[in-house]
C-alpha cells in the first residue's frame, strides 16, 4: 500500500456573506495517498471546488477555513518547521494551516497546482499561451532559487511596464531558459508544433488544446498534487476522452497524485481508485470505487447512480432524486441530516446529525442505515 | 405505415461570413459556412429522433430552421401534409410545434411571472378568455410537477430543474404536436436531470407527443430517443434505430463518439479508451471528401497500397504540412543539413514516420520531399496526391437510403 500524501481531518470552510453564514464545507476527511486519483463528486453547490480550493489555500474573503487540519506529507519542510512550531509536524508531515501564509503559498505551483473548468476563462487573452506557461516557470524558478525573496512576484502589465521594456531591453522578466522550459511542456501535453503554438493567444487554440496548456502550466512547478476541477466540463465527448488520457498518462509518468472534481460519475468511474460523493459540504459517502459504486449504503449516492442513463440500459425509468438542493445557509441547514428531506429512506432518528461510520476496508458513510452490527466502530465527529 | 409527421428533405442552412462592407473593401471573398448541410430525416407521430453531434455540427441549427425559426438556404420540410416553408402564414405551424431551449436561466424573460410566461403564446395566437387562460395555465404547472401557488413568481425564484419545467410549460401552452427539445437537460444537475427526462417521456405518453431531441449527451439521447442519427459537420453520417445504433454502431465516428463516453459503473474502472485524434475541423474550411477523414481510425488507403493505418495517416499529415509550408518539415531539414551521413530526405522520413514507409512507398515520399527542398512545394505535394490519394478524401459518402444509414467508404 502507498503512502498518505494528504490527510484531511474535519475540514470546514465557511463564507460569511450578507444573507448569513454559508457552510460551503463541512467536517471533511479524506485521505490522498502518493500516486492516486482520488475522486470527488457532487452536484453544483455541493461544496467539491471549495473542497479544491482549500486544499491549496486559495479561499478569498468572504470565505475562511474555520476548521480542520490538513497534513501534508513533505519531509523537507516538516524539518524546516519542526523547530518553529513542533505542533504542526507529524514524522514527515506538516499541517498546512499552521504554516505562515509565505510559506503556504509558496506551496502552490510546487507542492499543489490546480487545473480549472473553463480554459479559456483561465488564460489571459492578451499574451500568449507559451508567456502564461513560462511565466508560471518562471515564477518557480525564482521562487525554488531563492525561497527567501518574495515568491511569486510575477511579472506586471501595464504602460510604464511596456515602455520601461522598451528603454531597458534586458528588462524581461521571463528568461529564455523559461520559455524553452514552456515549449517542452507543452510538447508534453500533446500539442503539436509547441514552438509556434506557444506564440499563439489562447483565441487560437481550441478548447481541448487550451485545456492541455492549462495542464502543461500546472505542471511548471512539478506538483506533487494536482487539483483537476471538472477539467474537461466545458468540452465534447472525443476531446474529453482525449483529456482523459493525457491526465492519466501524466499521472504515470510524474508519479503525481490527482484530485480529480468532476459531477460526472462516469469520469470518476473511468479515472479513480477511490473517491468521496460530496452533498450539502459534507462527504456522505468515501470508500474505493467498488464499495461506493456496488456496495452503496447512503441514499443519496444510490439516487445519484439511479439517475444516470446508461448507453446500454435500455429505455426503463430513471429512478431520480425528488426534491432539489438544499439552501447551504447555516441557519436553514440545522443540525440533522441535510438529506432528509429528499430521501426516501429517511427514518426519525435522521433529524438528528448522523456521524461518519467507518465500515471494513475503505468505505465511510455518514448514515444511520450504516449503523449495522457489522459496522465495527463509529467514529464521532472529529470537528470538537 | 402512414406518413410521418415530420419529414426533412435536404435541408440546408449557409451562412456567409466576411460579407461587409469592410471586407468589401479590402477585398476579402465572403466565406461560406455551411452550418447545415443536406440533412434528412423523418419523425413518426408520437416518436423521438435524437440528433446527436458535438458543439459545433449544426445539430440546434437544424432544429431552429426546421422550426422556420431560421430561414432555410435550400431543403424542404413536410408537417403532416403541408410544406412548411412554401407557406405564406406560418401560424398554424408554430401553433402546432413548440420548443424548449437549452438554458432555463436566459430563455426566461427575468420580468415576467410564471403567469406570463407560460400564457405568452397563448395571447401571441389569441386563444381562449383571460380565466381561460389562467385556468390553463394552472393545469400546465400541475402537469409539469409544479405548484399553482407559483404562479405569481419570478423566474429567479426557481432552481433551475424548475425553470426547465416552466420551458416546458410554455412550450406546451397551444397543445403542440411536436416539440424540438434542444438541449433540454445539459444545463441540469445529475439528480434533477432524471427528473425531467422522466418528465419528458411522461408528457410524450400521455399526450402523445412528437420530439426532436437536440443533446450531445449520448446516454440521454439512448434513454429516450426511438431512432438516433449523428451529426458531424452540418451532416448526418448515421442515423437508425437507437438499440441498433448503439449496439452496432458502423460509422466510425459513432463508435468513437460511444467509446468515448465513460460509464458510471465499476466495470469501467482504466478501461482502454483510444480517442480518436485532433479536433472538429473548422466549418468554414472542411476537408475535402468525408468530413471525418482526418481524425478517422479507419481511412481506406487507396488500391494495391499495403501500409499501416498510422503510416497512411502520417503520409496524409505529411501532405498538408507540405502544402502549408510548415515550420516543422522545414526544421526537419535544416537538421537534416547537419547530419551528412544519410541523404537528407531519409533522414526527414525517419525523422517524421513514427513506422516509415518502405519500398516504392518510401521512394515516392523521397522524390516528394526532394521537391519541396528545391523549393517546388507545389509538385511535391502533386507527387504525394497522385500516389496516395484515398477515395475518402476524394469522394463524400452518401447516406445509405436503407434502414440503418450510415455515411461512411467502409460500407458502400
Amino acid at each position: 500500500m502507498s503512502t498518505d500524501l494528504i490527510r484531511i481531518r474535519g475540514l470546514s470552510t465557511r463564507f460569511f456573506t450578507q444573507e448569513g453564514q454559508i457552510n460551503a464545507v463541512e467536517d471533511v476527511s479524506l485521505t490522498i495517498r502518493e500516486g492516486e486519483l482520488y475522486g470527488i463528486v457532487g452536484e453544483s453547490g455541493s461544496g467539491k471546488s471549495v473542497l479544491g480550493l482549500s486544499v491549496i489555500d486559495l479561499i478569498e474573503s468572504p470565505g475562511r477555513i474555520t476548521d480542520g487540519e490538513i497534513w501534508y506529507r513533505n519531509a523537507d519542510i516538516a524539518e524546516a518547521t519542526r523547530a518553529e512550531a513542533p505542533d504542526a509536524v507529524d514524522g514527515d508531515f506538516v499541517e498546512l494551516r499552521s504554516l505562515s501564509a509565505q510559506a503556504r503559498r509558496s506551496l502552490r505551483g510546487q507542492s499543489f497546482s490546480m487545473v480549472f473548468q473553463d480554459p479559456m476563462a483561465s488564460m489571459n487573452p492578451s499574451l500568449t499561451v507559451g508567456t502564461q506557461i513560462a511565466e508560471a516557470v518562471e515564477a518557480q524558478r525564482r521562487a525554488r532559487s531563492n525561497p527567501r525573496t518574495v515568491r511569486s512576484k510575477t511579472q506586471n502589465y501595464g504602460l510604464g511596464n511596456y515602455l520601461s521594456g522598451l528603454l531597458l531591453p534586458n528588462n524581461d522578466y521571463i528568461r529564455p531558459e523559461s520559455r524553452k522550459r514552456a515549449v517542452e511542456l507543452l510538447a508534453q501535453v500533446g500539442i503539436p508544433d509547441p514552438s509556434e503554438r506557444a506564440q499563439e493567444y489562447p483565441h487560437q487554440f481550441s478548447g481541448g488544446m487550451l485545456q492541455r496548456a492549462m495542464i502543461a502550466q500546472a505542471l511548471a512547478g512539478e506538483p506533487d498534487l494536482l487539483i483537476a476541477d471538472e477539467p474537461t466540463t466545458a468540452l465534447d465527448v472525443t476531446i474529453q476522452a482525449q483529456i482523459i488520457e493525457l491526465l492519466e498518462e501524466l499521472q504515470q509518468e510524474k508519479d503525481m497524485s490527482i484530485l480529480m472534481i468532476t459531477h460526472n460519475l462516469g469520469l470518476i468511474a473511468h479515472m479513480c481508485d477511490r473517491l468521496g460523493v460530496m452533498y450539502a459540504g459534507e462527504i456522505v459517502e468515501r470508500g474505493t470505487l467498488g464499495e461506493v459504486f456496488d456496495e452503496t449504503i447512503h441514499p443519496y449516492t444510490e439516487g445519484l447512480l439511479g439517475s444516470v442513463p446508461s448507453l446500454d440500459r435500455t429505455a426503463s425509468r430513471l429512478q431520480p432524486i425528488d426534491g432539489n438542493v438544499p439552501s447551504l445557509i447555516d441557519s436553514e441547514m440545522g443540525d440533522r441530516c441535510y438529506f432528509v428531506d429528499r430521501c426516501p429512506k429517511a427514518m426519525d432518528e435522521c433529524f438528528e446529525k448522523p456521524p461518519e461510520y467507518e465500515l471494513d476496508g475503505e468505505h465511510a458513510v455518514r448514515c444511520y442505515l450504516a449503523d449495522e452490527p457489522d459496522a465495527e466502530l463509529e467514529r464521532g465527529r472529529s470537528d470538537d | 405505415m402512414t406518413e410521418p409527421l415530420v419529414r426533412v428533405e435536404n435541408l440546408k442552412k449557409h451562412y456567409t461570413d466576411q460579407d461587409s462592407l469592410l471586407d468589401r473593401l479590402f477585398r476579402r471573398d465572403p466565406v461560406r459556412v455551411r452550418a447545415v448541410d443536406g440533412v434528412s430525416f423523418e419523425i413518426e407521430q408520437g416518436e423521438t429522433l435524437g440528433l446527436v453531434g458535438e458543439s459545433g455540427c449544426g445539430k440546434s441549427t437544424t432544429g431552429e430552421t426546421l422550426l422556420g425559426l431560421r430561414e432555410a438556404t435550400a431543403g424542404r420540410v413536410r408537417f403532416e401534409e403541408t410544406d412548411v416553408f412554401e407557406q405564406q402564414d406560418l401560424t398554424d405551424f408554430r401553433r402546432q410545434t413548440g420548443i424548449v431551449f437549452q438554458d432555463p436561466f436566459s430563455s426566461l424573460d427575468p420580468r415576467m411571472t410564471v403567469h406570463e410566461i407560460i400564457r405568452e403564446p397563448m395571447l401571441v395566437h389569441d386563444i381562449g378568455t383571460s380565466d381561460e387562460r389562467r385556468e390553463r395555465v394552472l393545469d400546465l404547472l400541475e402537469q409539469v410537477g409544479l405548484s399553482p401557488d407559483h404562479i405569481d413568481r419570478y423566474p429567479h425564484e426557481f432552481s433551475g430543474g424548475q425553470r426547465q419545467r416552466i420551458g416546458i410549460a410554455r412550450a406546451l401552452a397551444l397543445e403542440p404536436k411536436f416539440i424540438v427539445l434542444d438541449e433540454p437537460v445539459s444545463a441540469l444537475d445529475v439528480s434533477v436531470q432524471a427528473q425531467i427526462l422522466n418528465l419528458l417521456a411522461d408528457l410524450q405518453a400521455e399526450l402523445d407527443l412528437t420530439y426532436l431531441l437536440i443533446a450531445h449527451d449520448l446516454s440521454v439521447v439512448r434513454h429516450i430517443s426511438d431512432t438516433v442519427a449523428v451529426m458531424y459537420l452540418g451532416k448526418i453520417v448515421e442515423q437508425g434505430p437507437a438499440d441498433e445504433l448503439f449496439t452496432a454502431p458502423k460509422h466510425p465516428y459513432t463508435r468513437a463518439l460511444l467509446e468515448s463516453v465513460p460509464q458510471a459503473r465499476t466495470e469501467e474502472q482504466h478501461r482502454e479508451m483510444d480517442p480518436i485524434e485532433g479536433d472538429v475541423p473548422s466549418p468554414r474550411d472542411p476537408p475535402s471528401g468525408c468530413s471525418f477523414r482526418t481524425r478517422c481510425p479507419s481511412v481506406i488507403p487507396p488500391d494495391g497500397l499495403d501500409i499501416p493505418q498510422e503510416t497512411y495517416r502520417e503520409l496524409m499529415t505529411l501532405r498538408e504540412r507540405l502544402q502549408g509550408s510548415d515550420s516543422t518539415i522545414d526544421g526537419l531539414l535544416v537538421d537534416a543539413d547537419m547530419d551528412t551521413d544519410r541523404p537528407d530526405a531519409d533522414r526527414v522520413i525517419d525523422e517524421f514516420f513514427s513506422e516509415p514507409p518502405r519500398d516504392g512507398t518510401r521512394e515516392t515520399v523521397r522524390e516528394s520531399i526532394e521537391q519541396y527542398r528545391s523549393g517546388n512545394e507545389e509538385q511535391a505535394v502533386a507527387t504525394l496526391r497522385e500516389s496516395f490519394t484515398t477515395i475518402c478524401e476524394r469522394d463524400d459518402p452518401d447516406l445509405q437510403e436503407s434502414g440503418h444509414h450510415v455515411a461512411c467508404h467502409l460500407y458502400s
